[in-house]
This record gives structure tokens, C-alpha cells and sequence, in this order.
């Protein structure tokens, strides 16, 4: 089973984000692999140490981005490819799916692999355009996976519960943070990742320009929200619960 | 007048609330119209023109409910193509989302993700951030395709509103007929429901281990009336139902009071609560970005707190 595992470099969310005027700020800021990609590569691993094949590793972004390839790579992933194009600064989510999708074409694939959503953005639109350019069904929210014989079999969450859904491959799947554990870059992984095909490509490369990639959705304006004020914070010294009790009371919910 | 459409979820015979809202919203910017796709589509047609929608359209086709996204983006598409509307709206919802990242694609329209007011039928608001920042989009289209969050608006009905039903006949094509569902599991949670509970006791990472949970629970009954959730790290870590979920992916909640417990306030927990009236936050951590949005916040052991506030609470109740 040939697998692409779609990866995001974002900055690193333990950090409080920053504008740089209307895009968000990334120079000086360190970049990570998104955390909820881990989840997708790993379940790519998992696929692919079940049933053979290939994980495929793609992402779009700066140079910088590569570093969250060859993290994907560390724990495993067999190869990468990073789509990288000055043209592509402050890309919306139409021109990114659009860009993924022609890279992604480029590969033999059985199964595409992302995120629920990313951690900086969390839109978690992207699997639906892009399946769609890709001309595959869609299963998001997956917390469970078997595969089989060309097929999936997988447990989607909902709102209050889950659907279990079969699909036949090839097919493009999201998934949770709850559906594995994922494993650690070891030393070897790591050693054995700076060996591994690492393939860059420009938007020529993949045939794209001009409309294909101009970005329509503009920003008219951002402005600070009416702040919601800060209100007593304290030290509990035991007294805390009887605080608390208090404003309940006031609240008149006790 | 705008010809604006709203896309309706309809499960069980009950149309999504979020779609109620939006229309409520949308009728104020335009002529407005739902598409409602899947058994139960026409029955709900009555509710969605008490809200505003003059028409429906609308198909019982049980495949829009048995196949995800795919057929419902096909249909969509093409009453799109055959009635040219100037914005279709979503609620961000699991399948919307879905069908409208393809319709994106479809029609190749960029399509806004996580709108919280719609400030012309071509501008659309957004936060970011955790909420601290407004960003206003200029929409592309026509059709513009916007995704709303839950809860941006509230549900009034429209006066005397009734809807004009058209019954779409549009094929689904056989290759748009593949992810299948074909089991559904309810996950029943107690107490009062999470979107409706006046107070909402809600639970972090800062609770160490799953069992601490019941102290919540706890906490909720000698409150009364309260619901319990959960941030997405400690769902996902299998510690409590995703049902339990609050959040950017999971429920938005507006309750009276809010007491996060352990929560050090993610942006993705803090845009599905910081529209309650009062919050409270107790964190270990000072440092905790919860505390700078918190009514009343208390540094201290949630371990210790809590159960001293149960105690409390049960002897002023007497």
C-alpha cells in the first residue's frame, strides 16, 4: 500500500503567535512539524509495516519547511517532497490544495493521509478540496483504521458518538490525535533520515502559474477584539473554594 | 435583494440549530434560501421557512445521508450552477466542512473556514488567536462559500415565514458513491446537554489522570443543573467521550458560568467557551493564557480546590 502523508511546518505553537501585518509572523519564530501531523505519519507507518508500500511524505512552505519533512522522515517515512515557490507566500487554501493535489499526482498512492486540521489554522478544509482535486473519496475524524484488500474500514467520530465507514481505495483519510501513539525519531532514524530521497519543487515543476495559484480572498482588515477584561486572579491559601462559592452565589447558579 | 443560501444538516428528522442561526443572520442580508439533502429533507422544510428560508431546496435521496460529502458537493454544485446564488453559507460542522472543502474545489472558489459574523454578503468576519484578533475577508466568489461557527448568532423565528419547497432532481453519479457508512454509535452523555447547561464544569491535562474526572462530575450535581466537558487534549488522550469535547473541533458553549479546571486555555478550547457570561479558572499555573480571560481565576491545585469547593457548596445548600 503506496501512502502519502501530507506534513505542515507551522511555528511552533508553544509560542504566543505574532502579526507581521497581515500574515502571521514566522521570521525568528522556530519552526515545528505540526504536532497533529505526527498522527498522520504514524498511522502511515503503521500501514505500511501492516501491508507494504511506500510512505510518501508532502508538504508545501518555505525552505525552512524541510526541516518538518525530515522530522516525518526521522520516524520513518521513506521519502519527501517539499513544493517550495516564492509565489507561493500567503497562499489560501484553494491555491495550497490545488498545489498539493499536483504534487501528490506525481506519486502512486493508494492512500492520502493529513491532519484533522492544522494547529495553526484549524480550518480542516483542506482534506475536502483536496480530495476532491484529486478526484478520491473522503473519510475525516478517523480514530480507527483497518485496511484491507483496497479498501478501508474505519470508525469516523461525530458529534456525539462515531460512524464506522468503509471505502474503497484509492481514497484520501484525516485523522485524530486519538487514533495512535505516535512513535519517537530515534537516534538511527535520524541518522538514517539525512540519506533519504528529499525532492524540492517549484511551481513549474508541477506545470502551475498564473491563475492557478493568484489569491483571490483578501484580507480587508484586522482589528484588536473588545478584550474581555481580566478579573481577580489569586493565590489559593485555602480560601479558593470559598471565593469561588461566593461568586456562584452571586452568579446566582448555587 | 442578495440570493443567499444556507446549507441545512439534517439528522434524525432535526435540522442543525447552526443552520437555524445562520439563517436568522442571512435573511437580514438577503433573500434567503436553504438546500436541506438527505431523508428528512422535506419535513424540515417547514422549520428552515419559519427562519426565514422563501425557498427550499430539497431531496430525501437517502444516499446524501448513506455517502459522505460526495453526493451532497455534486448537488450542490449543480443547483448552484442552475440558480447562480451569491454566497452559500455552512455551519462548521463535520460534514459541511467535508462537503463544502469540495464544493471549494468544484467550483474553485476559496472558501473562509471558522466565520463568526457576516458583515455584508460579500465580507465576513473571523477571530484569531484565540479571539483576540478580528480579521474581516473580502469573499471571492460569486458563490461565495463561507463556513460559520456554531452559536455566531441567535435563532429567532422570521414573521409568519414560510418556504417554498422545490423538490431537486439531480442524478447522483454512481463515482460519487464510495465512503459509506455503515454502522453509527451514540455515545449518550448524562446530566443536562453541554450546548444548553447554564453552567459547564470543564476538565484539562491539569487533572493528571482520567479518574480525577469524577470529581467534575461531582461538582456539577451539588452545582445542579450543570453539564460537564472536556479539552480536546484530554479526549484525545481517551480520558472522556469526545462527546464531552469543547472547542474549536467538538461543542460551543455560551453557558451563564464557566469553570475550567485544569484548562491552561489553547486557543482551539478557549473559541469554543470565551462567549460565557462569567468565567471561572483554577490552573497551577499563573502563567496559564486562561487566567487572562477568567472572571475570577485561582493559582492552586485543582486537586485540592476542587473538592474543597464541593464541600463548600453542599453545606451553603445545606
Amino acid at each position: 500500500m503506496n501512502i502519502v502523508v501530507c506534513v505542515k511546518h507551522i511555528p511552533d505553537p508553544n509560542v504566543p503567535p505574532e502579526m507581521d501585518g497581515e500574515r502571521l509572523k514566522r521570521e525568528g519564530v522556530q519552526g515545528v512539524l505540526d504536532p497533529g501531523d505526527e498522527f498522520g505519519v504514524e498511522a502511515g507507518l503503521q500501514l505500511k509495516e501492516a501491508h507494504g508500500g511506500e510512505v510518501t511524505l508532502v508538504s508545501m512552505g518555505p525552505e525552512q519547511a524541510m526541516e518538518a519533512v525530515r522530522r516525518g522522515l526521522s520516524m520513518g517515512a521513506d521519502k519527501g517532497v517539499l513544493i517550495t515557490d516564492d509565489a507561493l507566500a500567503g497562499s489560501d487554501a484553494l491555491v495550497t490544495a490545488r498545489v498539493l493535489a499536483e504534487a501528490i499526482k506525481k506519486q502512486e498512492f493508494d492512500l492520502v493521509i493529513a491532519g484533522v486540521e492544522s494547529t495553526d489554522g484549524y480550518t480542516g478544509t483542506m482534506a475536502g478540496t483536496l480530495a476532491e482535486f484529486l478526484a478520491v473519496p473522503q473519510v475525516t475524524f478517523v480514530k480507527k483504521i483497518e485496511a484491507s484488500n483496497g479498501s478501508l474500514k474505519v470508525d469516523r467520530q461525530t458529534p456525539d458518538g462515531y460512524h464506522v465507514i468503509e471505502c474503497p481505495l484509492p481514497a484520501l483519510m484525516t485523522v485524530t490525535a486519538g487514533v495512535n501513539e505516535p512513535r519517537y525519531a530515534s537516534f538511527k532514524g535520524i541518522m538514517a533520515a539525512k540519506k533519504k530521497p528529499l525532492e524540492q519543487l517549484s511551481l513549474s515543476d508541477l506545470g502551475l502559474s498564473g491563475d492557478d495559484i493568484a489569491i483571490k480572498q483578501k484580507i480587508a482588515e484586522i482589528a484588536p477584539a473588545e478584550e474581555r477584561k481580566a478579573g481577580e486572579v489569586f493565590e489559593d491559601d485555602g480560601t479558593g473554594a470559598a471565593k469561588i462559592a461566593d461568586f456562584l452565589k452571586e452568579a446566582k447558579v448555587i | 435583494m442578495s440570493n443567499i443560501w444556507v446549507y441545512a444538516e439534517v439528522h434524525n428528522g432535526d435540522v442543525d440549530p447552526t443552520a437555524l442561526e445562520i439563517l436568522t443572520k442571512a435573511r437580514d442580508l438577503g433573500d434567503t434560501s436553504a438546500v436541506v439533502l438527505g431523508p428528512g429533507a422535506t419535513d424540515a422544510a417547514t422549520k428552515l421557512g419559519e427562519y426565514g428560508a422563501k425557498t427550499v431546496f430539497a431531496s430525501d435521496d437517502a444516499a446524501y445521508e448513506e455517502f459522505i460529502a460526495q453526493p451532497a458537493a455534486h448537488a450542490l454544485a449543480e443547483l448552484a450552477g442552475q440558480h447562480a446564488p451569491e454566497l452559500i453559507l455552512f455551519a462548521n460542522n463535520y460534514d459541511s466542512r467535508d462537503i463544502a472543502g469540495r464544493l471549494s474545489a468544484k467550483l474553485g472558489v476559496t472558501l473562509m473556514g471558522n466565520a463568526t459574523d457576516l458583515l455584508t454578503p460579500t465580507k465576513a468576519r473571523t477571530s484569531i488567536f484565540g479571539g483576540t484578533q478580528l480579521v474581516d475577508v473580502d469573499l471571492e466568489g460569486p458563490p461565495a462559500l463561507v463556513l460559520v461557527r456554531p452559536k455566531s448568532f441567535e435563532a429567532r423565528p422570521a414573521d409568519g415565514g414560510s418556504a417554498n419547497v422545490e423538490q431537486t432532481s439531480i442524478d447522483i453519479p454512481e463515482e460519487t458513491k464510495k465512503a459509506k457508512r455503515i454502522e453509527r454509535h451514540e455515545e449518550q452523555a448524562a446530566g443536562p446537554k453541554l450546548d444548553a447547561a447554564p453552567v459547564v464544569v470543564s476538565g484539562g491535562r491539569g487533572l493528571q489522570e482520567p479518574g480525577n474526572f469524577k470529581l467534575l462530575e461531582e461538582l456539577a450535581e451539588a452545582i445542579g443543573n450543570a453539564a460537564v466537558g472536556a479539552t480536546r487534549a484530554v479526549v484525545d488522550a481517551g480520558w472522556v467521550p469526545y462527546a464531552m469535547q469543547i472547542g474549536q473541533t467538538g461543542i460551543t458553549v455560551k453557558p451563564g458560568v464557566y469553570i475550567a479546571i485544569g484548562i491552561s486555555g489553547a486557543t482551539q478550547h478557549m473559541v469554543g467557551m470565551k462567549g460565557a457570561k462569567k468565567i471561572i479558572a483554577i490552573n497551577k499555573d499563573e502563567e496559564a493564557p486562561i487566567f487572562s480571560i477568567a472572571d475570577l481565576g485561582v493559582v492552586g491545585d485543582a486537586l485540592k480546590v476542587v473538592p474543597a469547593l464541593i464541600e463548600e457548596i453542599k453545606s451553603r445548600k445545606g
